[in-house]
Formats: C-alpha cells, sequence, structure tokens
C-alpha cells in the first residue's frame, strides 16, 4: 500500500532524535494518535538543523522524516509554507485516508518556529486559513 | 536483520489449506464439476460429495447433519443466525443479548437491527475479556429473542464460558448462538453433550485449514430461524445458491483433519506460543492482553507501550514476519480496535498491540527467529518514539 519512497523514508528515517540546545521546540498530535515532537537549531533566519521524534504509523514517520528534510536548510518562511501536500508529493504520494497523517509535520513545525520567535522577543506568525 | 527466513503468525486471520484439502478438492473443479441439483450422473456425484462433507461437518461437531447448513464463511453465518434469529421472533420480542467484543460480523448486523426497532444489550466484559455468565442472567428479559455470544475472540483469543451461557440460555427458553470460527480444531464440541444448550454455531472453513470461501451454521434441529438467502431449494430450502462443491469438499476433509486429535495438536501449538510469549514478554514495558490461560492454544496479543501497531507491522514484513494489529491506523477507523478498547485499554496502549497467532505453519525456529527480531524492531520504534524515556 506503501511506495517505495514512503518505505524508503519510515525505515531509514532521516533526522530522528533530539536537540539538547535546540532555539524551538514544537510538538502535533491527531485523532489517530500519531504524535510528532520537532527540535530546530536556527541561524541567521535559517533553519540549521532539525531533529524529530514521531509515535505513529509508516505514513506519520515517513512524512516526518521528509518533512525535517524539506526545512532543512531553508529559510523560517519558508520552512512555515510547507504544506501536508508538498511532504506527501515528496514522497511519492501517500494511500488515501493516510493524507492526515501528515498533518502532525506541519502544525509541529509551526509551533517549534513560533516559540522560537517569542523567545527571540517577535510576534508569533498566525496561522492562515487553509 | 538476519537472515530472511519467513514466519507466518496470523493463523487467526487465515490458514494455508492443507495438501490432503486441495487434493480433494481438485477433483471437483476440473472433470466433476456438474450442478448437484441435477439428475445426471456428474451432478450426482457432486451431490454424493456435498452430503459426506455434511456428515464430516456433523461428525467433527458432534451433530446430525441434518442441522448442518453450507454459507458462503463466518460472515454470512452470522449473519443469517442474528438477523434470521431476530426476524422470525420479532412477535415474540425486540431484545437480544450480545458482547462488545464479537467480530463485526455479528456486532454490525445488531446495529443494523437497531436501527430495526430491535434493542440490544451489550454485556460488560472484564479486562482480561471474559464475560460473566451472571451478567448475561441478569440482563435476560420477558421480551428476549436471542443471546449471542462468542465461543473465542478472534483478537486476544480469551474463551467465554459457552457452555455456562447456554445453560442459562436454554433455562429461560432463549435461543442462543455462538461464533466459534476461531475454534474449531481447537476446542472439542459435542452438540449433542457438553453443547446441548448451544442451538446455533458459526464455523468458517479458511480457520482450519480449509478453503476460503465456504463455511457453515449449525442450527439445531426444531430452532426457528428466517432464511437469509432466498432463491432455490438448496439445504433443503433454507439457504437458497449453487453449493459451493469444491469449497464444501475442502471444508469436510479440513475439519476431518482438525478435529483428529485437538488434544495432541493443542499440546504441540500450545508448547511454541508458551517459549514465544515468554521471550516476547522479558522486552521491557510489554504486556499480554487477554486471560493468561483461558485463550486459545496459538494466540498471543501483545501491547508495546511508546510504539504503534502499524509501524510495528510493516517492519516485521520488513523481516517477513506476518502478524496483525489492532491499532487506528490499520483498521482505517478512528480508534483503536473495538476489542481492546472494550477490555479496558488506554488508547496509546491499544495502539502498540501486536497479535501472533500460531498454528501449523509453524517451527521451533520460528520462535526463534521471532524472538531475534521483534526486541530489535521494537527498541528502534521506541528509539525515534517521543514518549519513550530509556532511564524509565
Amino acid at each position: 500500500m506503501y511506495n517505495e519512497k514512503v518505505m524508503d523514508h519510515f525505515t531509514n528515517p532521516r533526522n530522528v532524535g533530539e536537540i539538547e540546545d535546540s532555539d524551538g521546540v514544537g510538538e502535533a498530535g491527531n485523532p489517530h494518535g500519531d504524535f510528532m515532537k520537532i527540535f530546530l537549531k536556527i541561524k541567521d533566519n535559517h533553519i540549521e538543523d532539525v531533529k524529530f521524534k514521531t509515535f505513529g504509523c509508516a505514513a506519520a514517520i515517513a512524512s516526518s522524516s521528509m518533512a525535517t528534510e524539506l526545512i532543512k536548510g531553508k529559510p523560517l518562511e519558508e520552512a512555515w509554507d510547507l504544506t501536508n501536500e508538498a511532504v506527501s508529493e515528496a514522497l511519492g504520494g501517500l494511500p488515501p485516508g493516510k493524507l492526515e497523517c501528515s498533518v502532525v509535520s506541519r502544525e509541529a513545525i509551526h509551533m517549534a518556529i513560533n516559540e522560537y520567535r517569542k523567545k527571540q522577543g517577535l510576534e508569533p506568525w498566525e496561522e492562515k486559513q487553509q | 536483520m538476519g537472515e530472511k527466513h519467513f514466519v507466518y503468525m496470523d493463523h487467526a486471520a487465515t490458514t494455508f489449506s492443507k495438501p490432503e484439502v486441495v487434493e480433494a478438492m481438485r477433483y471437483f473443479l476440473k472433470e466433476h464439476f456438474g450442478n448437484p441439483s441435477a439428475l445426471y450422473s456428474i451432478g450426482r456425484e457432486a451431490r454424493e460429495a456435498v452430503e459426506t462433507a455434511r456428515e464430516q461437518l456433523a461428525k467433527g461437531l458432534g451433530a446430525e447433519p441434518e442441522e448442518i447448513y453450507f454459507t458462503s464463511g463466518g460472515t454470512e453465518s452470522d449473519n443469517w443466525a442474528v438477523k434470521g434469529t431476530a426476524f422470525a421472533r420479532r412477535k415474540e420480542g425486540k431484545h437480544i443479548i450480545t458482547t462488545p467484543i464479537e467480530h463485526h460480523a455479528v456486532l454490525y448486523p445488531c446495529e443494523y437491527l437497531e436501527t430495526k426497532g430491535f434493542d440490544v444489550t451489550y454485556l460488560p466484559v472484564d479486562g482480561d475479556g471474559l464475560v460473566d455468565p451472571a451478567d448475561v442472567e441478569a440482563a435476560i428479559r420477558d421480551d428476549t429473542i436471542l443471546i449471542s455470544v462468542m465461543y473465542a475472540n478472534n483478537e486476544v483469543g480469551t474463551l467465554e464460558p459457552v457452555p455456562e451461557i447456554g445453560k442459562i440460555a436454554a433455562e429461560k427458553g432463549i435461543p442462543f448462538h455462538t461464533d466459534a470460527v476461531q475454534v474449531i480444531g481447537k476446542v472439542p464440541l459435542d452438540m449433542k453433550r457438553a453443547h446441548s444448550d448451544v442451538d446455533m454455531l458459526s464455523l468458517s472453513s479458511h480457520k482450519f485449514y480449509g478453503p476460503k470461501g465456504v463455511g457453515a451454521l449449525y442450527i439445531r434441529k426444531g430452532v426457528e430461524i428466517d432464511n437469509y438467502m432466498h432463491g432455490g431449494a438448496q439445504e433443503r430450502g433454507k439457504r437458497a445458491g449453487t453449493e459451493n462443491v469444491a469449497g464444501i469438499v475442502g471444508m469436510g476433509k479440513a475439519i476431518e483433519l482438525a478435529t483428529a486429535d485437538i488434544e495432541a495438536h493443542n499440546k504441540e501449538i500450545r508448547k511454541l506460543r508458551d517459549r514465544l510469549r515468554k521471550g516476547v514478554l522479558e522486552i521491557p514495558h510489554t504486556r499480554l492482553n487477554g486471560h493468561p490461560e483461558k485463550r486459545l492454544p496459538g494466540n498471543l496479543n501483545f501491547s508495546f507501550e511508546f510504539i504503534e501497531g502499524e509501524s510495528l507491522l510493516l517492519m516485521l514484513d520488513q523481516a517477513r514476519i506476518c502478524g496483525s494489529t489492532g491499532s487506528a491506523c490499520t483498521s482505517g477507523s478512528a480508534g483503536p480496535s473495538h476489542v481492546l478498547t472494550a477490555i479496558g485499554l488506554p488508547p496509546k496502549i491499544a495502539q502498540g498491540s501486536l497479535r501472533l497467532t500460531l498454528g501449523d505453519a509453524n517451527s521451533e525456529e520460528d520462535i526463534d527467529y521471532v524472538l531475534e527480531v521483534l526486541p530489535e524492531v521494537v527498541e528502534k520504534l521506541r528509539a525515534m518514539s517521543p514518549f519513550y524515556k530509556p532511564t524509565t
């Protein structure tokens, strides 16, 4: 049911772990029980390093892995605009009904970025209506 | 992750067909394809084969051949028993008693009947999934027309006190149905003695090394039930449709083999099962779901804290180990398995469930291999879980 790319990111997920001196931490869950925690290291408004830990199905783990790959090295604005569809597309598509397993990445990234912004004394960014 | 040894531990989902079963079927798929209702020789031969299988099933259940009705499988048998009884007895009452851990083939017909004006009581079960016969007795009302309690739960393997519940039903004169899909070849059945209070019993061929797409409903003589399939006059006018001759023949052979020496077979499977159980429970933060003793000989159902079942299954599949899970993400539903929820497991624990069901496809080498692979896989998934703290 999963394509090779999803299976690759599930069995060999990129960026698993924690960052002790991170600049922003975010977490998010969904009604399926999937739960993701993300750690960002930020330098000059860019995501210098990112690590994650995820409890969930293969779609949730593979999406977490891909999402971290997609935002690594990117400016915060670009990371903020990452969509679930972009993650799914980069994975070559998720099976029907599994797209919602990937939403935790976006939510966790937003929370981590805003935590960083608050620490910097900046206004947190607002969620856009999708 | 070691060598790619193939391990099938999902016998509760389905079993392979035994060579003797396939051999018996072949004849009726090729030259001897006649319709059992036809008068010419190949039709008569098919009819005889169907009746021989009926005798084999009757013998396996300790029943009379005329109490066996062939169906397309466990789901049809359950649907027929529940809806057929409800509609046949609707003038006498609208109340049905069942449990929240039944297979969906019983639960969903009950839910359907609720939309048609019937009233269903779902009995409580304890933390091991056991039904208390006293609760059955307490739930009985003047308008109760059916009691349906499964013989063994397909997920956690718990064996229910079916003879005791049957006795209560018989004393009150209420028809009693049991879904026995998981117990054929595992619990000796005798419809004349130990199970003389069971009025209807569902079974499915592919759970005991027979082919898929065929099953039976045992209906005790004199039990009132409406037809479910309407059409031709097959099965003494009670179940329409040309008989699945090859399937029926295969099921006949399969039940003969499965019930030949139940105790010796159980002992063998239990030995493998208990070694696996002991080994898996050495993994920290692991629990066994279902009753520790009163359970199917091949069933194991574990919860591994901090990890999710679908991930676990797919990791095991990478190592060519087949199991199953009650995780929400696999069933496509909003929550984890209704059985694990009913026995009181918190959603997060139920999410990390793994069912391994052993049977004739297994050997001591399989146990060695699973005990080598499973702890590594659990460790790998825990290492990426935000809930897991290795120090705790």
